[in-house]
């Protein structure tokens, strides 16, 4: 893993969201801090799994990766050269690099549009040399490849299932042969049947283009099934990452704990026994975080000191937690 | 393919069955395309004349009294009769148009004095000027509404551009236009239309470019809408993510989600602009003295109260015109309306 390149690299990225304006001119009233001090590193090929509540910033994050929203604060670094500093035109054209997978496949293709086209969309913006034909034949071998039939090219996104939907959004991802994808919840939106067929096509693809994934998800069984690494988040923060083994199977914050306490197992005499660490308490709102960890609301193993003292942070890149009272 | 057309064509399918609006547009496209042609309708000159055994055509060209063995090298008029008795001498026809003048056509020989009242060669009567009431209408009508058009289509234009450009970028962008467009909009848009079109010389160019100045911001309203909306739209979110530029994102990707809104605008501005034009004619600051138009025809009407042909036919005419787009506007409006999915 650590021969591979390293692409896309987060330091201390910050995304905060003013919220209304104070009388007339002046500073926000207040900040949402969606994303705050996020350090992340992809390398080629691996799949980076970042996990984490409804509301914790994972959408964000995954836009702020991209630039699709500009962060407030923090480096961002594209295979070495600073991604903040690109102008809008440098911006464009290594979007072809980057590529984005939308959380609900139908909304995300225009309905206006025929599948083709759809798919098509990325080569007239960068490859705009190429030929009517050549479109022709890349799109039709793209259908190929992510398992759609060729000859439903000229249907519109409204003709199909949400999974078929899906695995356009895929194609049109891929199209421009990028090197990351960043994954927003693919397939949150889909029946349970269809996700493993979507998950297997992106490992799949994944292998042959040597991809590297960002793959956000709420379901912890998503991402075990296909992550290298993996980040638990909590409210714009990291809890705790490091290799899948490292997170899932020594999970040592309290609050992956938690996590990976509520995923079911399809064993009912296990499911019995085991004892499932509930959380109190709602998310806390990011507009008015937590002083100190802030996670402390609602830990079961905090102490008085967690108020005051920012997480310590423990354990080196293969596993890493950010907490006062646990240490590696 | 088939689904857009069908788009289309259910919208063509609702806008049939609104009859009212239906039976407007084809009344109202008959009407303009007849006055389209109304040289050949209204006009005093001939649409044909032989002569020592040649073909003249004097609504496209103009003879010279020479031409036709007279002694002077001026300009035919060929309602004088020595010039009718030239053109008999050599075994010479002429065929008029239905109606013989046009609407700038002077009748010296009318039976009464002018305004003179309908009769068999005029039908509506004449106007305080000695012109036939109907050649006027026609022109009338064809000035109104061509003005109309060019100032809907140029004010769509301009205003799909600048709304689209609002709604794109928001933020700062738009608040800044948008306080621009709430100054501009408060203006008292006629007066100042009169105070500089007294400044200079109204022609039918001065008269568009300072209507276009407040009409365009009709259209902003609802275009900016729906590119606010439309810029978060997933899709529109995805095509940004794809590294598309924003013109294309612009153009290919929200534009037809504003297209519902301009079209079913459109109708309304159209008989806005042309009652605009009339409101000027009507006070004295719009098309130069002389020209064909409604609101000069209402202002007679006003002045020669004696005269009621004169105010009735341009009042029914402009009422009629004007109720037909209205009718035509209601139908395009239900047939883009998406609810209304019956």
């Amino acid at each position: 893993m650590n021969s591979a390149k390293l692409l896309l690299k987060a330091r201390d990225l910050k995304v905060h969201f003013p919220v209304g304006n104070s009388w007339l001119f002046g500073q926000p009233k207040q900040l949402v801090k969606a994303v705050d001090g996020i350090d992340l590193e992809v390398y080629q090929g691996e799949t980076l799994g970042v996990v984490g509540e409804s509301g914790c910033g994972k959408s964000t994050l995954a836009r702020a990766l991209l630039r699709l929203i500009e962060p407030t604060g923090g480096t961002l670094q594209w295979c070495g050269e600073d991604m903040l500093a690109f102008s809008r035109k440098q911006l464009i054209a290594q979007r072809r690099n980057f590529q984005m997978i939308f959380q609900d496949p139908a909304a995300c293709l225009n309905p206006r549009m025929t599948v083709a086209e759809c798919i098509a969309e990325p080569l007239y913006t960068h490859e705009a040399q190429l030929s009517r034909k050549e479109i022709e034949a890349q799109v039709i071998q793209m259908m190929n490849r992510v398992g759609l039939s060729a000859s439903h090219r000229n249907r519109y996104p409204h003709e199909f299932s949400g999974g078929q939907c899906q695995r356009v959004g895929i194609a049109r991802a891929l199209i421009l042969k990028p090197q990351l994808i960043i994954c927003d919840e693919p397939v949150s939106a889909l029946d349970v049947s269809i996700q493993a067929q979507v998950i297997n096509l992106l490992k799949d693809v994944q292998r042959e283009m040597n991809l590297a994934l960002v793959m956000i998800a709420h379901d912890l069984s998503v991402v075990r099934h296909i992550s290298d690494r993996v980040m638990v988040m909590y409210l714009g923060k990291q809890m705790e990452s490091g290799t899948y083994q490292a997170v899932f199977d020594q999970a040592t914050h309290p609050y992956t704990k938690a996590l990976l306490s509520a995923v079911p197992i399809a064993d009912p005499v296990a499911s019995r026994n085991r004892k499932v660490q509930l959380l109190l308490g709602d998310l806390p709102s990011p507009m008015n975080p937590p002083s100190g960890c802030v996670f402390r609301t609602r830990c079961p193993e905090v102490s008085e000191h967690c108020a005051n003292i920012d997480p310590q942070f423990s354990g080196d890149i293969s596993h890493q937690i950010f907490c006062n009272n646990v240490q590696l | 393919m088939t689904t857009t057309l069908s788009i289309n064509q259910k919208r063509w399918l609702k806008f049939k069955a609104n009859k009212r609006g239906y039976l407007s547009l084809w009344i109202f496209s008959i009407l303009f395309g007849i006055t389209l042609c109304s040289e050949f309708i209204a006009n005093d000159k001939p649409l044909l004349i032989s002569y020592s055994q040649q073909w003249y055509f004097p609504i496209f060209v103009d003879y010279s009294e020479l031409d036709f063995a007279g002694d002077l090298d001026v300009t035919v008029d060929y309602t004088d009769p020595y010039i009718i008795d030239l053109i008999e001498q050599k075994q010479g026809w002429m065929i008029w148009p239905i109606i013989p003048y046009s609407f700038d056509t002077i009748i010296y020989d009318l039976p009464t004095p002018a305004p003179s009242p309908p009769t068999v060669d005029n039908w509506l009567g004449t106007d305080d000027k000695s012109r036939d009431v109907v050649a006027g209408l026609l022109y009338g009508f064809r000035v109104s509404v061509l003005f109309g058009f060019a100032v809907t289509i140029i004010s769509a234009l301009i205003g799909v551009a600048a709304g689209a450009v609002q709604g794109y970028y928001g933020g700062k962008v738009d608040l800044f236009f948008q306080r621009i467009i709430e100054v501009w909009s408060s203006m008292p848009t006629l007066f100042i239309l009169i105070i500089m079109l007294s400044i200079i010389t109204p022609n039918i160019g001065w008269l568009l470019l300072f209507v276009l100045l407040f009409s365009w911001m009709g259209f902003v309203g609802v275009v900016r809408a729906e590119f606010l909306r439309g810029r978060n739209l997933e899709y529109v979110q995805a095509a940004r993510a794809l590294g598309m530029s924003d013109g294309r994102i612009m153009f290919k990707h929200i534009l037809p989600n504003a297209m519902v809104a301009t079209l079913t605008f459109m109708p309304f501005t159209l008989s806005g602009s042309v009652t605009i034009l009339t409101s000027l004619d009507f006070l004295g600051f719009g098309l130069p003295p002389g020209s064909a138009s409604l609101g000069d025809l209402l202002a007679q009407g006003k002045a020669n109260l004696h005269a009621p042909w004169l105010g009735l036919s341009s009042f029914i005419m402009l009422g009629f015109m004007l109720s037909l787009l209205v009718f035509i506007g209601e139908a395009v409006r239900d047939a883009f309306d998406p609810r209304g999915s019956y």
